[in-house]
């Protein structure tokens, strides 16, 4: 297990590969992959099972970025971890690419699923677990779901299938950075009470700080020793563009053109 | 090689036998393969499969968008997953998710859509998917087979155990008239013909495959020479032999329990223009929704009876005559 000052570190690293990353391409999801870098951090920096030098193992744990436009971050974290080298994060969406915007199984080293059309994501994170469960083995399949991405009511199917099939292994992060690609999610369509929502379809159910790597290690922890049979929901209470001022500032941080003086300096005060 | 045994009569064993005994086979001799259904396991006679494997086969409930991603997910970890709905709500209500999670991720799954067009008779236009054909075309690499009778479902389903791929099978359960003697073999690409003739051809496929029989009969008593093609594989087609025909008859008429927009008329018609280009008819469902009542009356409601067709026939060859 990494110490929890490490995990901030690879945060930090994973944050300063990102914005180099959508600098490069000048453009991208920049507001949504900043605020799953923690999460991103403590997955693969202490939590998950897995070998980046075989990213097909068996015996590994999956992940599911479900919100697939936060791919950056991920190629960001699976670049550090060694799936493959960081310079390969300079081709983001040039033609050819292994790293197009979303996350694409065939493509990406570690990528597990290809995932962009919103609200599928949970529902392969359920036949994954239950694939498991049928081998008989321990593994443990995480997915990170977008706020708004909870809107589509595929999610709720997944919620229901996982409770009623005890997927005791499967532990799904809400993003919840209250913003979306009109504006925030209270005034596009407002989520309500998300935790509660889980518990309501018979999950475990906790919400922490998305910002901070000890609590969502915590809180991972504290989830494995309590839920039981139940599956696992972690809200992530955090802000679009997290960990960049400018960005949290911004109205419509969803998608935005990279200004690279902006990014020159964020990417300045990280490494500082 | 397949044996015609057509006389008119229905399959006097349930079509669901066929399938339950396939897939208790599958679940005996192979511990990957899985089963998912959303709800309508009783309807496709697996529920007894459903208590002997609890844990390989699988009910979602009415939630048929989940079960593919369910079953792209098991996919994913090694298993062979079988899925089925009616063709309406595997297709259409969970397109995206084919699309997708199976699809676009390079899972193999074998989707099965029950009671296609109008077989749902008495489900009415709500159940009755004529769209179903056309969607499932348009994924890269798709198969679809447009099922005939007993026979052919059994052999298909063997050929396709250990292929790789989305597999789409239009699945009639009920009134199904027996086309093909048991132990009939199918091959994945590669049409049948029926019954020869030089006049035209007609390319058809599952429920109206008896249809067309009887309209080679009734041309045939008015001394027009018919050939009669079961494109069950609708994907992929079988070109050479629908060349071959626009070569030998010069005139094609294509008729299916589907929409003419995107089904195997226009699959034929395609293949025709860009390789041979002779008049095609299509026969098919034009620019309606489905709607309710007994399968006989829909036959003849949609232009499918053998009557109609051997109408279709002989228009087609009086407008190419004076062309």
């Amino acid at each position: 297990m990494e110490s929890d000052n490490n995990l901030k570190a690879f945060a930090n690293d994973i944050r300063i590969e990102t914005i180099k990353c959508l600098k490069k391409r000048g453009f991208g999801h920049v507001g949504g992959c900043m605020s799953i870098v923690e999460t991103l951090s403590v997955l693969y920096g202490s939590v998950m099972k897995y070998d980046a030098k075989n990213p097909q193992w068996e015996d590994r744990d999956y992940f599911i970025l479900s919100k697939g436009h936060g791919g950056p971050a991920l190629f960001a974290t699976l670049a550090l971890k060694g799936f493959f080298p960081v310079n390969w994060l300079d081709t983001l969406c040039e033609p050819k690419t292994l790293l197009p915007s979303h996350c694409d199984r065939l493509r990406t080293p570690g990528v597990d699923v290809s995932t962009g059309s919103l609200g599928q994501g949970l529902s392969v994170a359920d036949g994954i677990a239950k694939g498991f469960k049928i081998k008989g083995k321990d593994n443990w399949v995480y997915v990170i779901l977008g706020d708004g991405e909870c809107a589509e009511g595929q999610n709720w199917e997944a919620a229901q299938f996982a409770s009623h099939f005890k997927l005791s292994h499967v532990v799904a992060f809400v993003d919840w950075n209250k913003r979306q690609v009109d504006g925030y999610i209270n005034d596009v369509m407002s989520l309500g009470d998300i935790e509660g929502k889980f518990k309501a379809f018979g999950w475990y159910a906790a919400t922490v700080s998305g910002s901070d790597t000890e609590a969502i290690k915590t809180a991972i922890e504290n989830a494995k020793k309590e839920h039981g049979e139940m599956p696992i929901a972690i809200v992530l209470d955090g802000v679009k563009g997290s960990g960049v001022p400018e960005f949290e500032e911004m109205f419509d941080n969803h998608f935005f053109n990279l200004d690279a003086e902006l990014a020159d300096k964020a990417i300045a005060r990280l490494e500082a | 090689m397949f044996k015609l045994a057509y006389n008119g009569n229905f399959e006097s064993l349930p079509i669901t036998e066929v399938f339950s005994s396939f897939l208790g086979e599958r679940l005996e001799k192979d511990s990957r393969t899985v089963y998912v259904d959303a709800d309508l396991m009783a309807l496709i006679g697996v529920r007894d499969l459903w208590k002997k494997y609890p844990d390989r086969v699988l009910n979602t409930g009415i939630m048929e968008g989940n079960m593919i991603g369910v079953a792209s997910g098991l996919a994913l970890t090694g298993f062979k997953p079988y899925v089925h709905s009616f063709a309406a709500f595997v297709t259409r209500r969970a397109f995206d998710q084919i699309f997708i999670s199976a699809a676009y991720n390079k899972n193999t799954m074998h989707i099965i859509g029950s009671e296609p067009g109008i077989k749902q008779d008495y489900n009415g236009g709500t159940h009755m998917t004529f769209e179903d054909v056309a969607m499932m075309r348009t994924i890269p690499g798709a198969f679809i087979f447009d099922i005939t009778d007993n026979a052919m479902l059994l052999s298909v389903l063997n050929a396709t155990k250990d292929m790789q791929g989305i597999f789409y099978y239009r699945l009639p359960m009920s009134e199904i008239r027996k086309v093909y003697a048991d132990g009939s073999e199918f091959r994945v690409g590669k049409g049948n013909i029926l019954r020869e003739g030089k006049d035209a051809t007609i390319i058809v496929s599952g429920a109206l495959v008896s249809m067309a029989l009887e309209a080679a009969k009734l041309l045939a008593e008015e001394g027009i020479q018919v050939r009669v093609i079961d494109m069950f594989t609708i994907k992929p087609l079988d070109e050479p032999l629908v060349i071959e025909s626009a070569k030998k008859t010069g005139i094609i008429i294509t008729a299916e329990n589907a929409s003419v927009n995107g089904g195997l008329g226009e699959a034929v018609s395609r293949c025709v223009t860009e390789n041979y280009p002779v008049y095609v008819k299509h026969v098919a469902v034009k620019e309606e929704f489905g709607e309710v009542g007994p399968e006989s009356y829909l036959f003849e409601r949609y232009g499918f009876t053998g009557t109609q067709l051997a109408e279709e026939v002989k228009k087609a060859i009086q407008l190419r005559s004076q062309s």
